[in-house]
């Protein structure tokens, strides 16, 4: 569009590729965010003192913040994106939920006020019947959020959500409502512009969530019918109306199993998601945000809006997602390479190589979309794209979002935002192999342990005696993955190796850089992909086969041998200690020493990017030695509490 | 060599087998028609016999009671370390001298230690293995002999002396003569040093007289849990300073790796040792008229790493991890740290570049802010020392506030502990080149390999500040009793907190962030 852009970073973002992309880039202050990115004052002072003219607030941060709209348009700058009432309007839930009522917009029973205490609250959610909702009147984003199912849950999620309410936004107002079961979360995308007219640009299929945090998005749903799309979006555009509401907006409903919906709340800005809708719609969202701000009417009329393809976005976290399907992990990216060379595939993504992940920011890596005819070949495209995108330094979820894509109820649709509990009861546990799988894993493993085996031999420079000893070409291994071992015998046959476990032999083309992350070869002269993330002298590698990392030893029989004598290292009993799940700080301590806790008590508090999550012991007993106190910062796996 | 023995072993079973067949019926008469023939084979079983003692050492239960222990055999130590099939075994059949106490009634073939040469990774290397199974590895004088053999060969070849490690100590028996036997190692010790390298590795105990043996070696490494290195034990400790202590905490590997510094890394097990041990000998020259070898290498030489870049944190006064920027920097990240948990405020260690060894030394701001202080002084300079000796280049990462002051240090002599690494890396005439990553203050940025060191070339980072002191120390000097101190503080940074001032006199190669990788400096 030929407008010069300007970046705002903190010191912590100095070298972030927004600010390398921008014409000009502005330093707002330290890392924490109430120091920068939230600090309106410093913000103000950098858009007057580059002179600029309109201020695109990207998502989260001040972007549904009414005073820094307040100021920005007191100073004269235009915001892009919706006028402060609408901003008010729809960034209190309990205001929301009146005005959506007047649009004419279903609405979920619920309770129509604040909530005072804990007591009140068990009272209101006996009234609705449980299972309730009970979350931040000022909330989004799954922050301050929690259900409860019985009196006791009433109580922790009033305190919890308001404590979390508090540190997130400043607003401890907690509402409750009732809780829908099974629901699928459905999200419609809207536009508007200052001459009173509005779109509705289908909806998002944004059901898998994790603590009520989107992890897999798509456009369109599966779910919808003609019918029911068309009534969304029409509320939706009510809605707008109604609101006098401009720029882009997206309106969210619960569904429930008989394409019953339910206004949720409406996000009056750009929404991360947001690129799904542009690959089915061919409408650039920023692009009309802009036009919009400037005063241009809407050229587009709901009959240009079409449904093209199928696009789906998956985030990539860094996080755990074997602990409660992700908590965040942090880290320095040491290598990185985006699935670019895969067509259809887009990455949205604020890193590069060599950033680092750090506790001051939400943990989201990149948003891969990608694109395809049908949902199938969206699909298709993704897998391959996750397959050999390579990010190390810290954990991240891939494992997760490529076991969900081949998952059989997300290949048939059949997903409700409580998809994740459902299908991973147990939580996630990595990707499930059967024997080809496997077979293949360990012949990739046979073969790099091979290949490094025949590298040391290779020196360029050495005497001459000893130089021509050849390196060795066959190998008697010994794998092991998970507690299983097999013997597998490797043959390196011109350009291949023979890979013998038990009754087959494996033809591995020989294909591997060892310094390379990505593993691409032909197993009996079919393509795989993998990567190569570690190898030791001990023989231990770490393989990534399908978004999972698998650790592997790789032994010649021999040492094998000997290493089945060597004694077992006693391991320390965890049971007897609170350990920091994540990297974060310190909330509250809520046991002393001496103390008698039981099993599942609470007994601090850790909050890391901007989530409280609670931490229990893990049996009874009597409180030994309390390690950390409110306010401390811990890392991964420290010892927090210790039991007798 | 060893597989024609026992080819010609072979040989004469067959042959005895078939005399038996055919003419044994008849008995004695046969066999005087063929005394030579009976005599050959007389001896052809005896050797046999022995052999087959020699390879049971102590024989079956000390065996058992060794891996009941977690420890392999003198023998499965040797097979690991060596390539298939191409250990050559020396004196195997050597009996110990010992007549008083009984001795003359217990002997093995081999005696306490077996010795030879093989190949690590087609590489020749000669090596010991001390068999506790035998008089608990004890030490006699045919023991220091058989070691002394192979590391005079080993000076003869060049190549590496490798010992492994596993005895109760002087074999009491034999008074002096076991005495001058490790009188006779240690020389050699010494006369092999800076020659050809020498690893210990230390496998279970190794006590009393014996330890200065791995002290002069190169590189000793030990077996956690296992293995034990300590002057008197702890019965001694306990009768002497009245002192109690257990084997484990007065010379166990966890003390020896983080608290004195005897030992250069710790392994889990025997066979995580051996296995690290062959990947280890990788990095090393055979012997100072080798270079410091070249592998094949896949990571390319000039592979872009953006993360250097990120790495420096904006805060001059914030902690980082410079094991970052090192594994970066060496090919495919692969970096084998030598005494990663001891004065962890210098890191030491070696890795590849474009396949050809260096090694690294670098400031670790993570620990004490990266200063240098007695014990990181002489862990570097040991370092450095061994480099220079085996023609091994040095990257040297300096992020360096100073030499740590207190009464601590200099009661203990950081002057002259200090004064080892300046020497050290002054002396070295390999291939030097230096990277200031951050802080180069003081006599410390003199010491870390300055461009004055015969430095041969030195870079630093956009982050890089050169001075005599940090600006507070240097301010409240220079404008001592002025008010309003803190504004010289701020001109003081402008003039040193950057690169600049050296740069302008020339020091520096060239201010970049990109490294300029070794591909044809020679040594």
């Amino acid at each position: 569009m030929g407008i010069k852009t300007v970046a705002v970073y903190s010191i912590a973002d100095n070298n972030a590729r927004h600010v390398r992309m921008a014409d000009e880039a502005v330093c707002i202050g330290p890392a924490a965010t109430k120091d920068s990115y939230l600090n309106i004052d410093h913000i103000m002072l950098a858009v007057t003192k580059t002179g600029s003219q309109a201020v695109h607030p990207g998502y989260g941060f001040l972007s549904e913040n009414a005073v820094f709209v307040e100021k920005l348009e007191a100073a004269g700058i235009s915001f892009i994106g919706p006028s402060v009432e609408a901003i008010n309007g729809m960034g209190d839930k309990l205001e929301s939920k009146r005005l959506a009522q007047a649009a004419g917009v279903n609405t979920i029973p619920g309770f129509d006020g604040i909530v005072n205490d804990a007591d009140h609250c068990v009272q209101i959610a006996r009234e609705i019947s449980y299972p309730v909702m009970i979350k931040a009147s000022a909330g989004g984003g799954g922050k301050g959020m929690r259900i409860a199912r019985n009196d006791d849950d009433a109580r922790d999620g009033f305190r919890l959500a308001s404590q979390e309410a508090a540190s997130s936004f400043g607003d401890d107002r907690i509402l409750v409502e009732k809780f829908i079961d099974k629901p699928r979360h459905i999200e419609i995308q809207v536009l508007g512009d200052k001459h009173g007219n509005a779109v509705y640009l289908n909806e998002r299929e944004c059901s898998i969530q994790r603590r009520n945090q989107k992890v897999i998005e798509e456009a369109p749903s599966v779910f919808l019918n003609e019918g029911t799309r068309k009534a969304m979006g029409e509320q939706a555009v009510s809605l707008c109306k109604r609101l006098g509401y401009y720029s882009a907006g997206t309106v969210e409903f619960l569904v429930d199993s008989e394409q019953k919906f339910y206004f949720l709340e409406m996000n009056t800005r750009l929404q991360v998601e947001h690129p799904v809708t542009e690959y089915i719609t061919g409408v650039d969202l920023v692009h009309q945000m802009i036009r919009i701000a400037k005063g241009h009417p809407l050229l587009l009329t709901q009959k240009d809006i079409p449904i093209k393809g199928w696009a789906i976005e998956s985030r990539v976290y860094s996080e755990d997602p074997y602990k409660n399907f992700g908590l965040p992990s942090i880290g320095r990216l040491y290598k990185y390479i985006e699935p670019l060379h895969v067509p259809n595939v887009r990455c949205d993504s604020g890193i590069d190589e060599g950033s680092e992940i750090s506790i001051y920011y939400d943990p989201m890596i990149c948003k891969l979309v990608c694109y395809g005819n049908t949902r199938n070949d969206a699909i298709n495209t993704s897998l391959e794209a996750l397959d050999s995108y390579v990010i190390r330094g810290v954990t991240h979820n891939i494992p997760l979002l490529r076991d969900i894509l081949t998952e059989t109820n997300f290949i048939e649709g059949n997903i409700s935002t409580n998809y994740l509990s459902e299908v991973y009861p147990d939580g996630f546990k990595g990707r499930q192999l059967n024997s080809t799988d496997k077979q293949h894993i360990l012949a990739i493993a046979a073969c790099v342990f091979s290949k490094m085996d025949m590298r040391s031999y290779t020196f360029l420079n050495e005497r001459p005696s000893t130089a021509k000893r050849k390196e060795p070409a066959e190998w008697t291994l010994v794998i092991s993955l998970f507690d299983e071992e097999l013997q597998c015998d490797v043959k390196k046959v011109g350009n291949k190796f023979h890979v013998h476990m038990k009754t087959d032999t494996l033809s591995v083309e020989d294909h591997i850089n060892l310094s390379s992350p990505l593993i691409q070869t032909n197993i009996n002269g079919k393509p795989i992909v993998m990567q190569l993330v570690s190898k030791d002298a001990s023989g231990k590698l770490q393989i990534v086969y399908q978004g999972t990392t698998f650790t592997i030893f790789v032994l010649s029989d021999k040492a094998s041998k000997f290493l089945k004598m060597m004694p077992e290292k006693p391991t320390v009993d965890v049971s007897k200690v609170v350990l920091s799940p994540m990297p974060g700080m310190v909330k509250s301590v809520s046991c002393e020493v001496g103390d008698t806790m039981a099993e599942g008590q609470e007994v601090c508090i850790i909050e890391a990017m901007k989530m409280q999550n609670s931490l229990v012991a893990g049996a009874s007993g009597k409180v030994k030695a309390v390690h950390v106190k409110a306010g401390d910062t811990v890392g991964e796996d420290d010892v927090l509490i210790e039991f007798e | 060599m060893r597989s024609k023995m026992a080819l010609y072993c072979l040989r004469g079973a067959v042959r005895s087998n078939y005399i038996r067949r055919n003419y044994g019926v008849c008995g004695v008469q046969l066999f005087n028609l063929y005394s030579t023939a009976a005599h050959t084979l007389r001896v052809n079983q005896q050797i046999k016999e022995k052999r087959k003692r020699a390879l049971l050492g102590g024989g079956e239960s000390r065996i058992d009671a060794q891996h009941k222990k977690g420890k392999l055999t003198a023998r499965e130590r040797i097979h690991l370390l060596c390539d298939p099939g191409s250990f050559v075994e020396y004196d195997m059949l050597v009996e110990h001298t010992c007549s008083d106490f009984g001795m003359e009634k217990q002997k093995y073939p081999g005696d306490s230690v077996i010795t030879g040469h093989g190949l690590i990774n087609g590489r020749i290397a000669y090596m010991f293995s001390q068999d506790f199974t035998v008089f608990g590895g004890s030490l006699s004088s045919i023991h220091a002999k058989k070691i002394c053999k192979v590391m005079d060969q080993a000076m003869l070849v060049g190549a590496p002396v490798i010992g492994l490690n596993d005895s109760g100590g002087a074999r009491i028996q034999e008074g002096v003569e076991s005495l001058a036997g490790y009188a006779d190692i240690f020389l050699r010790n010494v006369l092999s040093s800076g020659v050809i390298p020498q690893i210990s590795l230390i496998m279970g105990p190794c006590a009393g007289g014996a330890v200065y043996s791995p002290a002069m070696t190169d590189f000793t490494f030990m077996v956690e849990d296992t293995s034990y290195l300590f002057i008197t034990g702890p019965d001694v400790v306990k009768s002497v300073t009245n002192e109690n202590v257990t084997q484990e905490e007065l010379g166990g590997a966890k003390t020896h790796t983080t608290t004195s510094g005897v030992a250069h890394k710790a392994f889990h097990n025997d066979v995580d040792a051996l296995l690290q041990l062959r990947n280890f000998l990788g990095f090393l020259p055979l012997s100072n008229k080798d270079p410091a070898p070249i592998r094949i290498c896949d990571d390319p030489w000039d592979r872009d790493v953006p993360t250097l870049d990120t790495i420096i944190p904006q805060e001059t006064t914030e902690a980082y991890d410079m094991l970052e920027v090192v594994v970066n920097v060496v090919d495919e990240r692969d970096f084998f740290e030598i005494m990663p948990n001891y004065a962890k405020n210098i890191i030491i260690g070696f890795g590849r570049m474009n396949g050809r060894t260096v090694g690294i030394v670098g400031n670790q701001p993570k620990c004490a802010a990266g200063c240098l202080d007695i014990n990181s002084s002489v862990k570097g300079a040991r370092f450095v020392r061994f480099c220079d000796a085996f023609n091994i280049p040095i990257i040297t990462f300096v992020d360096v506030p100073g030499f740590l002051p207190g009464t601590g240090q200099e009661h203990n002599g950081i002057i002259r502990h200090g004064a080892k690494l300046l020497y050290a890396f002054a002396e070295a005439t390999v291939p030097k080149i230096t990277v200031i990553t951050r802080k180069g203050y003081g006599g410390a940025y003199d010491v870390m390999s300055s461009k004055h060191l015969r430095g041969d070339v030195n870079y630093a980072w956009p982050t890089a500040e050169v001075a005599v002191m940090g600006a507070k120390g240097a301010t409240s000097i220079l404008f001592k009793g002025k008010p309003d101190v803190s504004k010289y503080e701020a001109e003081y940074v402008e003039k040193f907190g950057n690169p600049f001032p050296a740069a302008v006199r020339g020091v520096y190669f060239k201010i970049g962030i990109e490294l300029l990788f070794i591909t044809t400096v020679s040594s």
